[in-house]
């Protein structure tokens, strides 16, 4: 089971540092990893999405809570928040294809960030499954680098389906 | 002339009420040191190694209670503190660590005594500070020691470039903390302290399972209260020993791999465990899907990170634990009827049938003095006297937490969770420190003593008296006895020898005292000449190295598996 979780740190140097050595030596799995700056210029979030498959979410959150860097953490549960990811992927575009794969990126609203001569570089923002979707839709045409942000996301403020407040943890 | 770094710094020592530090200098500290020359009321303690200054800051704070100060220079001399920062993680020791660094213009530049020990301890400290600017200096200071005693107890560590101390400030020490994000509980919630009452006053066969988070939170007394206004039996860990008196009827020991059968078996049979600052380490719990299998769980933690970790709490109780015990204490008198029996008095005999029924034992005969002889010994002499024990880590450390038997708190000083050999002698001359009136002795095994004995010589230079008692069995007998007993009797690599180097003299070396004892005869009339003489002795007491410490409940087995005495002998025989 995998689960987002939002964390507000103080912005001083090495707070980032803490938490993965935390992760690690908990032996933790981190799938994605986010960080920057936030509405305060002293406070960072840190959006992480874990592996709960041998950790209890509870414990992982605990721990992280201790850090005295930490000022809040709390779960982004799927149908409360809004999670977003940017992915650049690099494709394979000889000309003869270069329609064709400029028309998919349009069903996902992908954009070319930039054209060479064989190759394509898109941006993609949206859901990371629709991240992924794209990912696998590009993928035959020869993916030739990819990198993603990782996913970050914030509590909706719109009515959510239980109608109940983001949980905050601690 | 206005003040400097360094001056700052023990400024804030001052501040702090700090008595006493342990160090040792080096380049990088040095301008910390001319202000210790410059004239400071915060006693410095000179140690031979940097791992024994961090080990006796342990010592004292365990012996006093409050936080215990080394300091370090840069490179080796950080990393030296290494290992006293790690056991005081695992103990919960509230330490501060102060450490030199070199020049902000050259960090990073791979410069002579340069290492990155900030980076290097970040998985075993509550948190540290690399002060860049000397105006943060106090804060951090301030921060640094707020931080290791507050919460759950432990080490932090604040690393100052050198440059950093040399430079001005107008110093004025904080009054208040900016740590927005450390909030350790201020309270329990008072319906899960109902909750707990109500599962204590209703149990049959409950046991408070006490581990050093006791002593850490000041709250001995409560303890005792809660204990006798329930009748409640209780077990300490080896971090909670002391924690209760232990000649108490209510006591019943200690739990786990070395512990008494009537210890574990109460932990085993019991229908409510209470676990009170204690963390179900492994060494306690054996096997953890076997341990107290019948039990409900009271989890009382001011550390929520430890509620569930490894034994699911059926009730958690977060908080400072003098307000939860009292709490309980209070909610357990209106429920335990005036005059009607309580209905734990049937389990209380039962456990001491079972004290009675499976006694300590170890085997007699041989020309060769038995180690558990050595500590039975020194509890006869012990008895009625002001003494703090401290211990190395193996067998002789499982025997002194068998056989003595400590009153007051903060009497029993030992490496728990890291496990490492030679905390005993630097942790007793801390303890010393804090406790002056007190006859500080150290239960030392001849493997650990040789990793941090060259300390005799602060204990002697420093007029810090501990008595040293060489467990002596010419070997590292906790590994030998794993050896001998799960890998077929194929000793690799554990023979030390019982007479090299020759301790007597060697303590004689450092200008200590020192006495060999190899008969019974000789052995209680040296040990009581060690604890009154007044000055720092050795006395090395060659034991039986086939002797194993028992009874053992091998790693990883349940409290039922537990192998006593006769039982590893007859399979010997067979």
């Amino acid at each position: 089971m995998r689960h987002t979780i939002s964390v507000l740190l103080e912005n001083r140097p090495g707070a980032l540092m803490r938490i993965a050595s935390m992760f690690a030596r908990r032996g933790y799995n981190i799938e994605s990893l986010a960080v920057g700056p936030t509405e305060r210029h002293d406070v960072s979030r840190i959006t992480l999405r874990v592996d709960c498959e041998q950790h209890p979410l509870e414990q992982i959150e605990k721990q992280i809570h201790k850090l005295v860097n930490v000022l809040r953490v709390s779960e982004l549960e799927p149908d409360e928040a809004v999670e977003r990811e940017l992915a650049l992927l690099k494709v394979s575009a000889p000309p003869a294809k270069r329609g064709e794969l400029i028309s998919l990126a349009h069903a996902f609203n992908a954009r070319v960030a930039d054209l060479g001569a064989d190759a394509i570089v898109f941006e993609v923002v949206g859901h990371p499954e629709e991240v992924d979707a794209f990912e696998e839709l590009v993928r035959p045409h020869g993916l030739k680098e990819l990198v993603r942000t990782g996913r970050i996301g914030l509590g909706r403020v719109s009515a959510t389906r239980q109608n109940r407040p983001q949980r905050i943890l601690h | 002339m206005r003040p400097n770094g360094a001056d700052a710094i023990l400024r804030s020592l001052e501040a702090e009420g700090v008595e006493v530090v342990f160090g040792l200098p080096g380049g990088a500290i040095l301008p910390t040191y001319d202000a210790f020359a410059r004239g400071t009321t915060v006693r410095h303690v000179l140690a031979r190694h940097e791992q024994g200054a961090g080990h006796m800051a342990e010592g004292y704070a365990r012996a006093s209670g409050k936080v215990g100060v080394a300091i370090a220079t840069s490179g080796p001399g950080a990393t030296n503190l290494v290992t006293p920062i790690a056991d005081a993680w695992m103990d919960s020791t509230p330490l501060v660590c102060i450490t030199g660094q070199v020049r902000t213009s050259l960090i990073g530049t791979d410069a002579f005594q340069e290492c990155d020990i900030t980076g290097i301890t970040i998985p075993i400290v509550k948190h540290s500070w690399l002060v860049q600017d000397v105006e943060e200096l106090p804060h951090a200071i301030k921060a640094a020691f707020h931080v290791a005693r507050t919460g759950r107890c432990g080490p932090v560590l604040v690393d100052v470039p050198r440059d950093v101390q040399e430079a001005a400030l107008d110093f004025e020490y904080p009054e208040t903390v900016d740590l927005p994000g450390w909030k350790p509980p201020r309270h329990a919630n008072a319906r899960q302290i109902k909750f707990a009452a109500e599962a204590l006053a209703a149990a049959e066969r409950p046991v408070l399972y006490v581990g050093g988070g006791a002593l850490n939170a000041h709250t001995c007394d409560e303890l005792r209260e809660l204990a006798e206004v329930g009748r409640l039996p209780v077990v300490t860990t080896l971090m909670g020993k002391s924690a209760f008196p232990e000649t108490h009827e209510l006591h019943f020991g200690w739990p786990g791999m070395h512990g008494p059968k009537w210890s574990n078996w109460a932990m085993n049979k019991c229908d409510l465990l209470v676990a009170v600052g204690a963390r179900f380490d492994d060494r306690v719990t054996g096997k953890l899907s076997a341990f107290a299998p019948g039990a409900s769980v009271v989890h009382l933690d001011i550390d929520s990170a430890e509620i569930g970790k490894l034994r699911r709490a059926d009730i958690p109780v977060v908080g400072p634990l003098t307000e939860v015990l009292a709490g309980l204490t209070e909610e357990l008198r209106g429920r335990r009827a005036a005059g009607s029996q309580p209905p734990t008095e049937p389990w209380l005999r039962q456990l001491a049938a079972w004290r009675e029924e499976f006694p300590l034992r170890y085997g007699s005969g041989g020309d060769l003095l038995k180690p558990q002889l050595v500590l039975e010994t020194l509890q006869e002499l012990a008895s009625g006297r002001d003494v703090v024990w401290t211990t190395g880590v193996g067998q002789h450390q499982m025997w002194a937490m068998q056989y003595l038997l400590c009153e007051r708190p903060r009497t029993f000083i030992t490496s728990g969770g890291l496990g490492t050999m030679g905390y005993g002698v630097p942790a007793a001359i801390g303890a010393k420190a804090a406790r002056p009136e007190s006859t500080v002795v150290c239960v030392d095994g001849d493997g650990c003593f040789q990793m941090t004995g060259q300390e005799l010589a602060t204990s002697v230079l420093e007029d810090l008296p501990i008595v040293v008692v060489i467990v002596n069995n010419g070997y590292l007998g906790m590994v030998r006895q794993w050896q001998d007993m799960f890998f077929g009797e194929r000793f690799s690599e554990v023979h030390l020898s019982h007479n090299v180097p020759d301790y007597a003299k060697l303590a004689e070396a450092y200008g200590a005292v020192g006495f060999t004892v190899e008969s019974e005869a000789e052995l209680a009339g040296a040990l009581e000449r060690a604890m009154t003489s007044g000055r720092t002795t050795v006395v090395d007491v060659r034991v039986d190295p086939r002797e194993h410490c028992f009874p053992m409940i091998p790693a990883g087995a349940a409290a039922l598996d537990l192998v006593e005495y006769e039982d590893e002998r007859e399979a010997v025989e067979a």
